[in-house]
């Protein structure tokens, strides 16, 4: 057969599918985009969806270490941390005394440039949240490169809970003459979004906040599928799949690795840079061990490595804990009688819902086609006969 | 670096796990475009000896020399991307990857789009994607995979097509030298005799060397134009495939040494 012929063959399988996906991607994406338009500008609703799509960017993040270099990562909390901390350092009143009082100001609107402290452009503040995030991923990637599996889950998880509990007693730890953190007390107010050429954000309207999330979503999966089809995507596989193969065949583990590391834990940053903005504070108390185990779990509810499935399982999930528990379930107890507040079961809850779904659809929602394939074809080929003449090929 | 001299060289080569010596003082060349094949009873250090030369394990004592280069304890990427290139005992195929993805890592080495490339992939990684593609499937037709089994994932594949799909991996690479760890296990004779007479395709179309660990004798005698025999990580015989066969040690580590006694006396009488 010449390469003609294969040309035909690969493209007549999977074209009409994937002309449907793409059509269903883009319509997601509309629909997404236009959402704010229909409804309240500073309602429940789209707060609670800003707060789903900056979890969709994290579990992106998070995707890449766990879903495509399978590198289990129980600490990505750290990031979320690091990256609101650095909001909290560069646009807050933080850093009250800096400059004798007078502050220091870049590019930044007349409401903010009046202000003691440190301000910079969200902008900036993001890109600088990318490169201590970055630097952070790599960080923590080095002493697990000697580690697999499971022990790679325990390293990272003390790296979450180191992060943490800094942030937590922060307030008592003295660095170049301020504070670390302001502890359990948080960095608040801290400054709004404040973009070229629009007017600086507020908590009245949540649409260009909303907007701005679905922006970083955007990007985080243009990201995500670059990556996934790629030279770099394939290595994250390969090491995933078999690291002595991936190694002999020229992946270098520790720096596939350590990208893997730093280009996920990046994300966590820039969502957290953007929820330090949007929730008006950098409290210690958001960097628990649980967040960890929230943004994982909507890793695996959506299913490993599938990056729609990502995006469904992380906007569901926040659904489910800050509107459906809250909102919807809760008065349901008193009706019945009972009296108890069903929001502190909200864990609870979630982790039946968990194991629901490792009972009737252990590969996530929306599985990763790889793995789709290699669990219904596999079975297949169980049945499947060796007189198959496709398998009885000529040479060698 | 030369060019007559030996394509690998291995001198005082010795591997300890603990206390146990896997190998013990190995010497052994392999001339360019050449087969060299490496045999041995189970157990005899073979497969030790393979991942010292790629890089997976570290030589207690010794050198290892590639094509005018020390690669003693380098890393197995920068090993492979000088030019060796491997295949495994078991099969070690990505498994959740199709065929062709699999031979596409083979070639990462060859390959620079790096994390930013990736992302943004201007043109010249665009090309370098679809150079790499054509590649692997040019590739996977030389070494004679259906067209049709391309785009399979490498589990759902038979036994005979993983091991095709795994030397179209290690070939990918464009390698000077290629490390076949039992590539006939599993084979009926008929796709022995192919893989020899492919071997000797990749010598002389290629101009690789080949270093062959195999049991089926048949394919050692039928192709190498020298042969190594380990026993208990010591190299107990070298030389050409006939001289070799009938070397008194090298039987009776096959054989046992009553066995080797009783032929001996069947050759005395006969």
């Amino acid at each position: 057969m010449n390469a003609g012929d294969l040309r035909a063959a690969r493209a007549r399988i999977p074209e009409v599918p994937r002309t449907a996906r793409r059509a269903l991607a883009m319509a997601a994406i509309l629909a997404g985009g236009m959402l704010p338009l229909f409804v309240a500008s500073g309602g429940g609703f789209i707060d609670d969806a800003t707060l789903a799509l900056a979890y969709v960017v994290m579990a992106l993040g998070l995707n890449i270490i766990v879903g495509f270099a399978g590198l289990l990562d129980l600490g990505f909390v750290a990031f979320f941390a690091i990256g609101a901390y650095t909001m909290g350092y560069f646009g807050s009143l933080f850093h009250i005394d800096v400059n004798g009082g007078n502050g220091i100001h870049i590019l930044v609107s007349e409401n903010a440039a009046q202000l003691p402290g440190i301000h910079l452009n969200f902008l900036i503040i993001v890109v600088l949240a990318i490169v201590a995030t970055t630097c952070a991923g790599m960080l923590i990637g080095l002493p697990t490169l000697r580690l697999r599996g499971d022990y790679i889950a325990i390293v990272t998880l003390a790296f979450g809970e180191i992060v943490g509990r800094i942030a937590i007693n922060g307030d008592e730890i003295a660095f170049l003459g301020t504070k670390l953190t302001n502890g359990r007390q948080g960095i608040t107010p801290v400054d709004k979004i404040d973009l070229p050429l629009l007017d600086p954000f507020t908590s009245l309207n949540l649409r260009p906040w909303y907007w701005v999330a679905f922006a970083m979503v955007l990007i985080a999966l243009f990201v995500n599928f670059r990556l996934r089809d790629s030279r770099l995507g394939r290595a994250w596989i390969a090491l995933r799949e078999d690291e002595v193969a991936a190694i002999s065949m020229g992946v270098p583990a520790v720096k596939t690795k350590l990208l893997a590391y730093g280009t996920g834990a990046a994300f966590g940053g820039v969502s957290g840079a953007f929820l330090g903005s949007y929730l008006n504070t950098v409290n210690a108390d958001q960097f628990e061990f649980s967040f960890s185990i929230f943004i994982l779990a909507m890793v695996i509810l959506g299913g490993l490595g599938s990056i729609w499935g990502v995006v469904v399982g992380a906007i569901s999930l926040s659904f489910i804990i800050n509107r459906l528990i809250p909102d919807v379930l809760n008065p349901l107890p008193n009706k019945i009688g009972l009296d108890f507040d069903l929001t502190e079961l909200s864990f609870g809850i979630f982790g039946f819902l968990l194991v629901i779904m490792m009972v009737l659809r252990p590969e996530g929602l929306i599985p990763e086609k790889r793995r789709k394939m290699e669990l219904s074809e596999g079975l297949e080929d169980l049945t499947g006969d060796d007189d198959n003449p496709v398998h009885k090929a000529v040479v060698p | 670096m030369s060019d007559s001299g030996p394509i690998l060289d291995a001198s005082g080569v010795t591997k300890q796990f603990g206390g146990l010596t896997a190998v013990n003082d190995v010497s052994f060349s392999i001339p360019r475009k050449a087969i060299v094949s490496l045999i041995g009873p189970n157990g005899a250090g073979k497969t030790t000896f393979f991942n010292i030369l790629t890089g997976l394990y570290k030589p207690t004592l010794g050198q290892v020399t590639f094509d005018g280069r020390d690669i003693t304890a380098g890393r197995p990427d920068r090993i492979m991307a000088l030019g060796v290139a491997r295949t495994f005992q078991n099969i070690r195929l990505f498994g959740t990857m199709s065929a062709l993805e699999n031979v596409m890592v083979g070639q990462h080495a060859r390959m620079k789009a790096g994390l930013l490339g990736s992302i943004l992939r201007p043109p010249r990684v665009g090309r370098e994607e679809r150079r790499v593609r054509e590649k692997a499937a040019e590739s996977l037709e030389y070494v004679g995979l259906h067209p049709a089994l391309h785009d399979q994932l490498a589990t759902n594949l038979a036994y005979g097509d993983q091991r095709r799909v795994e030397i179209a991996r290690a070939l990918a690479s464009d390698p000077k030298l290629l490390l076949l760890d039992e590539p006939t296990a599993g084979m009926n004779p008929q796709e022995s005799d192919d893989l020899t007479s492919f071997m000797e395709r990749l010598r002389d179309d290629l101009g690789l060397s080949i270093l062959l660990i195999e049991h089926d004798m048949k394919v050692v005698m039928g192709v190498s134009e020298y042969v190594t025999v380990l026993d208990h990580g010591e190299k107990i015989a070298e030389g050409d495939a006939t001289s070799v066969r009938t070397d008194p040690l090298v039987v009776e580590a096959y054989l046992g040494k009553a066995e080797a006694e009783r032929q001996r006396q069947e050759d005395g009488v006969g």
